[in-house]
């Protein structure tokens, strides 16, 4: 987590000057990676389920891989929500709407990319497919596969989290 | 005065005019519903596709018959093996092959699972829509017990072109057998689990019985399939009615329900995963021996330890590949039962290797056309109901 | 009935209109001249001795340079009771691409036509409620046409373009300091 922190009993933290004490129970940390700490721990999606690969997105929100225990809880609201799965082959029918879901999610958001299609438009290189979602989102992590396995979905959000963690000053003025 | 003696004249009212879709949880996909509603009776309801048209029919004709397969899968993702099945068993017809009896009683039983799988996701997303959240919890589990198998017999969980055309990609393991024999053993203690939360459940009767109600004339003349369309009384069953694979060889009854409505269809679909179960036991145990896959030098792919140990497989496979088989010109259009309906394949050959026009005949298609008929003049609730019972895949859908 | 009876029905019946009927793999298809459509498929739903009460599909075929006429509405039929199926395909030239709707004998044909008419240009007469079904309202081409490139025309659909100046606008924007 980043954060030094003491359980029972007094521990020493060396600073600049002296060696200081510090009593139990403290928590001593910046205020950056307590916020990314917050903010990692507790990710909620957007159910944006469009194609094949919405059905393992339930799969992966269901009883055996439960995401739950992640902190993760999924919103059919895009104003509730941290980050939006990309789940599924955007068409440049849906692509407006994607956008307009993308657009209402508060910041800081994410997107993850979930699939072949999505990352690249897959086997479907044809007249009404868009070849990758990141021609109009900016996508934070991409998850490859067709579908990916839910091991692969709960990668990539480890991998969000861990971006997040790294982050600094980007919780406030992101798009 | 006179507004006090009728007070409907101090406020006025007007239609109002609610997008469902095409994101919202409820709608299983990218479906997009405009409902007119008077207070809370829905006037009018226009359905919009099309949100996931990927193009798979003119995909189709630009690549070869074998090519065109793994297209199939992404149809009804839900049951990509049905899909599967359904696509091969046309271009087996086309062809004029046939499958070997074990293939044939092999692909009976995955498609038998598919269909299980479908339902599963079916019944936990429908009864999730109307407010029962626990059920979801239990079927998702009984399906990663299907999709573990299907890993065994393939390596793939969702999108598997486990089929092949003249037979399946590879012989069964006992292994797989015997799990899914134990699972088959198994299910109907978790059927009996479902149905203890639902069929009876108080509330899920209030919200199903005698909604979206549709008569057996109106069902087969509005094209339904199916579920959707049994649930009317109609017995029509492609597996009965056209049997292809193993089904003439086992025994099942195909569930009828009585009054059309959406509990009927809930009670046929139920019924029909118990009727699944009973063909999976029944292919198990009656399994033939032999090869999978049939030996049409022309139509067929030949084995693959053969193609890298032998020149002339190789150079079989080879010209299968690129060039496709060479087929005799004309037209046929295939049915197969999957979970949602008759999904048919129209194919018209014109002596190359590739099709040249791919139809797919979509169950789907035609139960979300049948969406306004079943909600208008109902309550809004029910719109949710009704989406959840014709059980329609927008990939399919869209195509 | 069998189905070739059911073509030397057809044929005893309308002389005029039955252009061929041919079996391939055991399936007949009937070809027919597109005037008396409607006429021909009131009988076939309504005779007692054929009852197709169960239109399985339609969809549109193009047949460019190789056919006279360019394409075909290739209607699927069934008889849930007498159990035979039939498919009737009626030709429909390029300059006039224009076909009775069968929706007042079968009302399922509703999206099926509009989807032919979305993938290929084929206007039905008679449809309530004509307009494309897949593809955006606003779409230019028909795309299951032979002459339409797999991946679209070089012109991009106008909807999309909104799309990615928005993106793009959206990713250069920068907020003042």
């Amino acid at each position: 987590m980043g954060l030094i922190t003491t359980n029972t009993t007094p521990s020493v933290v060396e600073t600049e000057e002296i060696p200081k004490i510090v009593s139990p129970n403290i928590i001593v940390s910046s205020f950056d990676l307590l916020i990314n700490w917050a903010r990692r721990s507790s990710l909620w999606p957007m159910t944006f389920g469009l194609a094949c690969c919405a059905i393992e997105m339930m799969a992966v929100y269901a009883s055996h891989n439960d995401l739950d225990r992640m902190g993760i809880i999924p919103r059919g609201s895009p104003r509730q929500s941290d980050f939006m799965f990309v789940a599924g082959t955007v068409t440049k029918k849906m692509a407006e709407i994607v956008r307009r879901v993308y657009d209402q999610m508060p910041e800081p958001r994410y997107v993850i990319s979930v699939g072949s299609c999505a990352c690249s438009g897959g086997i479907f290189n044809t007249y009404s497919t868009v070849q990758g979602c990141d021609r109009f989102l900016p996508v934070d992590v991409y998850i490859p596969g067709c579908p990916p396995r839910p091991e692969a979905f709960i990668d990539g959000i480890i991998k969000l989290q861990d971006k997040i963690k790294h982050e600094q000053f980007r919780w406030s003025r992101w798009r | 005065m006179e507004n006090i003696e009728h007070p409907e004249n101090t406020f006025e009212t007007r239609e109002l005019n609610v997008n469902l879709g095409p994101q919202h949880p409820a709608t299983h996909g990218v479906l997009r519903l405009m409902l007119d509603l008077d207070g809370e009776v829905v006037k009018r309801c226009t359905p919009y596709v099309g949100y996931l048209h990927r193009g798979i029919e003119k995909l189709g004709e630009h690549r070869t018959y074998f090519a065109a397969l793994p297209l199939s899968d992404r149809l009804d993702y839900i049951s990509s093996m049905n899909n599967n099945v359904g696509y091969v068993n046309a271009v087996e017809k086309l062809f004029g092959i046939e499958a070997p009896e074990r293939a044939q009683f092999i692909r009976t039983i995955v498609a038998e699972m598919g269909r299980l799988s479908s339902h599963i996701v079916w019944l936990g997303t429908h009864v999730l829509d109307i407010g029962a959240t626990t059920p979801f919890l239990y079927a998702m589990r009984e399906r990663e017990t299907i999709l573990d198998l299907f890993e065994i017999l393939c390596g793939a969980r969702l999108t598997v072109s486990y089929p092949r055309i003249g037979g399946v990609r590879n012989d069964v393991t006992q292994e797989f057998l015997d799990r899914l024999y134990e699972f088959v053993l198994d299910f109907p203690k978790r059927m009996d689990e479902y149905e203890t939360l639902v069929t009876q459940n108080r509330i899920w009767k209030d919200r199903t019985v005698g909604i979206g109600v549709i008569s057996a004339e109106e069902a087969v003349n509005w094209g339904l399939t199916g579920g959707t369309l049994r649930g009317s009384g109609v017995p029509y069953d492609v597996r009965k009615f056209f049997p292809y694979d193993a089904y003439d060889k086992v025994d099942f009854d195909v569930p009828i329900g009585k009054n059309g409505d959406c509990y009927d269809r809930y009670i046929v679909r139920v019924g029909e995963m118990r009727q699944s179960n009973r063909i999976i036991q029944q292919c198990i145990e009656k399994l033939p021996k032999g090869p999978v896959m049939a030996e049409e030098a022309k139509f067929t792919l030949p084995p693959k330890d053969m193609v890298l140990k032998d020149m002339e497989h190789l150079i079989h496979q080879f010209v299968l590949i690129t060039k496709g088989p060479s087929v005799a010109e004309g037209e046929v259009y295939v049915s197969s039962e999957v979970p949602k309906g008759e999904l048919g394949f129209y194919f018209v050959s014109d002596g190359t290797g590739k099709p040249y026009r791919m139809r797919v005949r979509a169950p789907s298609f035609v139960h979300a056309s049948v969406l306004p008929r079943l909600c208008e003049d109902g309550l809004i609730a029910d719109v949710i109901a009704n989406i959840g019972t014709i059980d329609i895949v927008l990939g399919e859908c869209d195509r | 009935m069998e189905p070739l009876k059911i073509a030397d029905r057809l044929k005893e019946r309308f002389a005029d209109e039955v252009l061929e009927a041919k079996e391939f793999r055991g399936q007949v298809s009937v070809t027919i001249k597109k005037n008396k459509l409607l006429e021909i498929c009131n009988y076939l739903h309504d005779d007692q001795d054929l009852l197709f009460d169960y239109l399985v599909d339609v969809c549109g075929v193009d047949y460019l340079g190789k056919k006279d006429k360019r394409f075909q509405v290739v209607y699927h039929l069934y008889s849930m009771r007498h159990r035979h199926a039939l498919r009737l395909k009626a030709e429909v030239s390029e300059n006039d691409a224009v076909i009775d709707s069968v929706m007042p004998v079968w009302v399922g044909a509703d999206w099926h036509e509009r989807e032919a008419f979305d993938m290929f240009g084929i206007v039905f007469r008679g449809h309530h409620d004509l307009r494309r079904v897949l593809m955006p309202e606003d779409w230019e081409g028909y795309p299951l046409r032979k002459d339409y490139p797999l991946k679209g025309p070089e012109k991009e659909w106008r909807g999309f373009l909104e799309v990615l100046e928005k993106g793009q606008k959206f990713r250069e924007f920068q907020w003042e300091e």
